[in-house]
């Protein structure tokens, strides 16, 4: 078994991270307290290929493999957590999701628009009444002719007011046995008439990044942006969260990284009791748990980009990594800020941003309870990973570089 | 027009160097390419922009180089040539000029030699002097901007006192300064064809030359002394007893 990167790997994980660290890391804190978008961040990802990537040039990707996707996660969310929730939605959630259940058309026309930056995905599925409960969605899509006609409102979006598209599920027929089996999903232009789109503010944390709502009223969605059959909408959509999850997995890890830094450079230099507190041992168990954490967090992600780029499932690793290095990130950036002590409760620090950063990764995509629930169904049975019609394809170098 | 850029590999800027028995160490930290280089292979890169051709990263030091070597390839050089040789001890700023000046001929039709302006680590700045004084060439140092008209590079100077335009015919060395733009990101397209691609490496014989004895030989390396700090705390009732009590202390001290 070979655990070392490649060069390929190593020269991208230091791309990303100059970049973030050049262009991002001296304005952060200014737009964190302001609580608004770093202007220059999505144009900058997507200039420099960021954005697309892990998709094949051929579609406008930068050819590079899905563990080059998890690295390039771990170094922006190092930076700041918005930066990676550009990620999970535009590359993740939407043009992943293209990617594996569109047609060659569809990828024609859409995924190059988005692997090369030009135009910018989300994923639009929680809605105000519905968040883990994706079956329960009421946005509706009613076909007419060679449209579908969609109605409803979707809430927490990311990037809900920056995409120019948005994948969405909704459902299609209200009369399913299983409801589930009512959803299709549909690359929907937000520029259509009848789309609104708003943020929303006084979020606990991911502060520089955009979030908000869309509503559909009436709007008239083509046949072929269809992305799948009808009905294929629930399967679509827990695809893409796989892809989207690993995307937060890989950035979790990352702000266990920072926590763990920004800690050993304190313990360092903060002096109590005559001697350094990283002399004290209290102090140097958050740190041991630290290291130890961000090293299982990163075997965990790394193991699931080697899956993808087998082209095999990665439900439960996905599961395991996304639960694991969420809540370890929470826990990490909470004991960062008490080994700072009162400076770690100030903004002055980045401890207390990372704490706030990390908590919403714990809700969002599929909240740890529900990672419990979908670990213990693989291990009674409850669950298991049925072929889907569309996988994601594997990573091939020769396919992915023509 | 192909042009040469001279690099070489450095330890981390946030590197801790100490020195021990004579030699300077940085622990297991990361080498780089020397951040003033990759203003050269911008400077470089800007260049073939403007008049086409090509850019050749060359690069004088042990194998492990070929990673900076390989960061310029990323961020856009075509080609890259590493200079290396068991033979090589430490080499002075004079003979890694010789060295450079005898690959240089060898890559043959060379119309401009680009340097950073120092390294990270030595740091004397003599090489792209002494390169272009053993080559035979016009130094055109510390540009901010350069530009390339019938055979001849005329180049702005940056420096503390201002600005200074001069030119001469090519080929000519040129050494940037950060004027010059900040170094671009290496493309994924650029990461792919570095991560694959094969360096060679010219030998002494190569190059047919012997290992150049060093004129300026280290006598001694020190560390900075160690200095005895104590930290005191004033106190006072208001801030303006504390400044004041600061204050005094300040001027007993002669600080001011």
């Amino acid at each position: 078994m070979d655990f070392s990167l490649s060069t390929e790997h190593e020269m991208t994980q230091k791309m990303v991270r100059d970049f973030a660290q050049k262009e991002i890391a001296p304005v952060i804190k200014e737009y964190d307290r302001k609580q608004e978008p770093v202007p220059t961040s999505l144009k900058r990802m997507g200039e420099l290929g960021i954005l697309g990537l892990c998709f094949p040039v051929r579609y406008g990707g930068q050819g590079m493999d899905y563990v080059s996707l998890g690295l390039a996660c771990e170094e922006l969310e190092a930076v700041d957590t918005h930066l990676r929730v550009a990620m999970s939605v535009h590359t993740g959630l939407c043009s992943m999701t293209l990617f594996q259940w569109g047609t060659e058309e569809q990828k024609e026309k859409f995924l190059t628009e988005l692997a090369s930056g030009k135009k910018l995905g989300c994923g639009a599925f929680t809605e105000p009444g519905c968040g883990s409960d994706v079956s329960a969605v009421q946005t509706s899509a009613k076909r007419d002719g060679d449209f579908y006609i969609l109605n409803g409102e979707k809430m927490w979006i990311s990037l809900a007011s920056k995409a120019d598209y948005a994948m969405v599920v909704a459902r299609t027929n209200p009369d399913a046995k299983k409801p589930s089996a009512g959803l299709s999903s549909f690359l929907v232009d937000l520029h259509s008439e009848g789309v609104k789109t708003g943020d929303l503010h006084g979020k606990l944390g991911v502060r520089a990044g955009s979030t908000g709502w869309i509503s559909f009223s009436d709007v008239k969605v083509p046949v072929a942006n269809r992305i799948g059959e009808e009905g294929e909408g629930f399967k679509i959509t827990m695809a893409g969260f796989d892809h989207g999850r690993y995307t937060v997995a890989s950035g979790a890890t990352g702000l266990i990284r920072a926590s763990r830094d920004v800690s050993v450079k304190y313990a360092l230099e903060r002096r109590t009791f005559g001697k350094m507190i990283g002399e004290h041992q209290l102090v140097q168990q958050k740190i041991a748990q630290m290291m130890q954490d961000y090293e299982i967090a990163r075997m965990l992600y790394l193991k699931v980009g080697w899956l993808k780029n087998m082209g095999e499932r990665s439900t439960l690793a996905t599961s395991y990594a996304k639960k694991f290095a969420t809540e370890a990130s929470f826990n990490a950036a909470n004991e960062a800020i008490q080994i700072h002590g009162a400076y770690g409760f100030s903004d002055e620090y980045d401890a207390e941003r990372y704490l706030r950063n990390s908590k919403g990764a714990v809700i969002y995509e599929g909240s740890s309870e529900i990672q419990t629930l979908i670990q213990a169904g693989y291990a009674l049975g409850f669950r298991e990973d049925k072929p889907l019609r569309c996988e994601l394809p594997a990573y091939d170098e020769a396919f992915w570089n023509e | 027009m192909k042009i040469i850029v001279c690099i070489k590999q450095v330890p981390d800027s946030e590197a801790k160097v100490v020195a021990a028995d004579g030699k300077a160490s940085w622990g297991d930290a990361p080498l780089v390419i020397n951040p003033f280089d990759e203003y050269a292979v911008e400077g470089a890169l800007q260049q073939k922009e403007a008049q086409g051709g090509e850019v050749i990263a060359l690069c004088l030091g042990p194998e492990t180089a070929k990673e900076a070597l390989k960061h310029a390839l990323a961020m856009g050089s075509d080609s890259a040539i590493l200079v290396s040789d068991p033979a090589l001890g430490a080499v002075d700023s004079q003979g890694a000029a010789k060295l450079l000046a005898a690959a240089i001929p060898k890559i043959g039709g060379v119309e401009m030699v680009v340097f950073g302006r120092q390294t990270l680590d030595d740091g004397t700045g003599l090489t792209i002097a002494q390169t272009a004084r053993v080559l035979g060439w016009p130094l055109l140092s510390f540009a901010g901007a350069i530009k390339v008209d019938g055979g001849k590079a005329t180049v702005e100077r940056v420096f503390e006192e201002g600005k200074q335009t001069i030119s001469a015919s090519l080929p000519a060395v040129v050494s940037v300064v950060q004027s010059i733009g900040e170094p671009r990101y290496p493309s994924f397209m650029g990461i792919r064809k570095a991560s694959k691609a094969v360096i060679p490496q010219w030998s002494l014989a190569d190059l047919g030359v012997t290992a150049p004895t060093p004129v300026v030989t280290r006598a001694a390396l020190d560390n900075p002394p160690s200095r005895d700090v104590t930290c005191e705390i004033i106190t006072g009732e208001t801030p303006a007893q504390i400044a004041e009590a600061l204050a005094e202390k300040i001027l007993a001290e002669k600080v001011l």
